[in-house]
């Protein structure tokens, strides 16, 4: 995988081909949306199907609740809406009623992280990651990007519990196209670009920043081993601990809070087991604000640049 | 202010509701982003309150006595933009800025950066408790403020805005006046379709308000409603005023699609023309 321009799409349209597949495929897959069911993907299901889509209006809170109880009959429901609506929001509803009783629900939210852009922070959902995986009986999910959403959402039917799948807004590089990336599975990292020197852990919309950071380095005769950890809960141990052991450093990148996100997470999995440099790049413990999400990316530290240089900063704290 | 305004006075008003407008669509189509539909709806209720009702300084925004907007529904932030730099809050120029990266005007309202900005709203929902909060120290420190918030009529789903409305009346906050936007619209069509609301106006007497309504583009109607509504004592007051969403722009008049559309560029010229661009 050493191709860095990719085509780009957003991650919206394949969550909504993926649920109208379900809906053709399952008369147990039920969707629930609030007044957003246009602009997060879901209004292709509640055409083809209506009597299976309900709109809740502007009420997440009796969304999640009432979602939880159409799973006690054995539905299996998706409920999706803003991260920023359907996560802080309703915290206590998905923690009371859907994550103690384990119900399948699959909260699919869209419109995550800072590239939201001008909206600004109200709207910018950049602690979801924190909430959700500090929940028991939670499994949380961040796609790369269009082709691993679609497999994520199948797969999520699938999944028995509840699952948190988190979208952006904006057009993604396609970058899970290689051989290595045709078997998604919840809980399963993939190992996208081998190397000796540093490992790169990305998520999300960070996987190809990290690819291409690893071509940056590459070019400073830096082999650098990258993985796309799309489970963020529960954490593939093992291919973090052999990739910090075998390479003796590492940095995670994520669209999301440093504090209590993917990199805090892996962190305290190499602090058990694999005690080796690191560095978190991501967004600094503050709210972000209204602007273009490049300006965004590169205004709160998440671009190549970031990542590379986390990267010396690690090679150069192992001293190798 | 004073209670019986006169013609030449809503004429005004009215003229700044046009104004108001054009800087709407101005900032929307500048900042390649926003919320026209539910700002222009919004425009004419905005105007009524800083213009006709509203006891304020701009020159000194954090004035103790000085009486409360909250805009609940915080997308149309444009509306209260152009409000707030036509009163002087801020220079006119700088609605140039909105949502562009480092601006003191964020695509949602944001109490400390923006001077004038009294609650940071953009999650619907929350902008009544703020006021309420507002309205009941009013009442402890014996101030004499009022608080005005203005709530979408698809918000009216959230279940705080009910938990504010039990509590406002509970408390006797007759210092505090909300404004439904009735346009009928919210972000995936139709009210009665999405969510239906209705009774409207007998849920929020069941609630224990007083209830009034008005024509929400008629400056005059409004503040004859806003004044009743502030001598009432001893319950808050609402004021459910009939919208249309994409109020003065033809294209934008009850149209779903303009709920967070940019207006292209021959929509944006069409709009400003119709608008009134170059009259005043
Ligand atoms: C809690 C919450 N859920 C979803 C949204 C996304 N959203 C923004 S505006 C809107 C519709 C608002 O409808 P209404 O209050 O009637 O406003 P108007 O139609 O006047 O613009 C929605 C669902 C939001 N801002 N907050």
């Amino acid at each position: 995988m050493n191709k860095t321009h990719w085509d780009v799409e957003p991650q919206r349209p394949a969550f909504s081909r993926a649920l109208v597949a379900l809906g053709n495929t399952r008369k147990d897959v039920v969707v629930a949306s609030a007044d957003l069911s246009s602009s997060c993907g879901t209004a292709a299901f509640a055409q083809e199907f209506p009597e299976r889509h309900y709109n809740f209006g502007i009420a997440e809170q009796n969304m999640i609740s009432a979602c939880a109880g159409l799973a006690t009959t054995g539905k299996v429901v998706f409920a999706s809406s803003f991260a920023i609506f359907c996560t802080g929001r309703v915290y206590d509803q998905i923690r009371q009623s859907v994550c103690y009783p384990r119900l399948n629900v699959k909260i699919v939210a869209t419109h995550a992280g800072i590239t939201v852009g001008g909206d600004g922070a109200t709207h910018q959902m950049i602690e979801d990651l924190a909430l959700m995986r500090a929940l028991p009986n939670m499994t949380v999910v961040v796609p790369a990007d269009a082709p691993e959403t679609e497999k994520a959402i199948l797969a999520a039917a699938d999944y028995d519990g509840p699952v948190y799948i988190r979208l952006g807004r904006a057009n993604v590089p396609v970058c899970t196209t290689g051989k290595d990336c045709q078997d998604f599975e919840i809980g399963k990292s993939t190992l996208m670009r081998d190397g000796d020197d540093v490992t790169l852990v990305g998520t999300g919309i960070m996987v190809a920043k990290c690819l291409e950071a690893a071509e940056e380095l590459a070019k400073h005769q830096v082999s650098a081993r990258v993985i796309n950890l799309s489970t963020i809960k529960p954490l593939d141990e093992k291919i973090l601990v052999k990739a910090a052991r075998e390479t003796g450093c590492m940095v995670t990148a994520e669209e999301h809070s440093v504090v209590m996100g993917m990199g805090a997470a892996v962190a305290l999995v190499l602090v058990e087991n694999a005690h080796v440099p690191m560095k978190r790049v991501g967004i600094p413990d503050s709210f972000g604000e209204s602007g273009e999400p490049e300006e965004l990316m590169e205004k709160y530290g998440l671009t190549v640049d970031n990542i590379v240089d986390g990267a010396h900063d690690v090679i150069k704290r192992r001293g190798r | 202010m004073d209670e019986t305004i006169s013609k030449e006075k809503i004429v005004e008003m009215d003229e700044i509701a046009r104004k108001v407008r054009r800087h709407i669509i101005q900032m929307i189509y500048e900042a390649g982003s926003g919320h026209p539909g539910g700002s222009l709806s919004a425009a004419d209720v905005i105007v009524s309150l800083y213009f006709g009702m509203m006891n304020h300084k701009p020159e000194d925004p954090k004035w103790p006595d000085r009486d409360r907007f909250v805009l609940s529904k915080g997308h149309a932030a444009p509306a209260l933009y152009g409000c707030l730099a036509e009163s002087g809050y801020f220079p006119i120029e700088e609605l140039k800025t909105f949502r562009r990266i480092g601006s003191r005007l964020q695509g949602h309202p944001d109490m400390r950066k923006t001077p004038g900005v009294e609650a940071s709203t953009g999650s619907e929902g929350q902008g009544l408790s703020m006021g309420l909060g507002m309205a009941l120290a009013g009442k402890l420190d014996r101030k004499p403020y009022t608080v005005y918030v203005m709530v979408g009529d698809g918000e009216n789903d959230c279940g705080q805005i009910w938990e504010a409305a039990m509590a406002a009346s509970f408390f006797k906050t007759d210092n505090l006046i909300a404004i439904i936007d009735r346009n009928m619209l919210q972000l995936d069509g139709p009210t009665h379709k999405v969510m239906s609301i209705e009774p409207l106006a007998d849920k929020w007497r069941a609630f224990g308000w007083n209830v009034l309504e008005a024509n929400g583009h008629n400056i005059g109607e409004l503040l004859d409603a806003l004044n009743k509504a502030k001598q009432t004592k001893g319950m808050p007051s609402i004021i459910i005023a009939h919208t249309i969403k994409g109020k003065g722009v033809s294209f934008m008049e009850g149209a779903v699609g303009f709920h967070g559309k940019v207006p292209s560029e021959e929509q944006y010229k069409k709009a400003m023309i119709e608008l009134g661009e170059g009259t005043a």
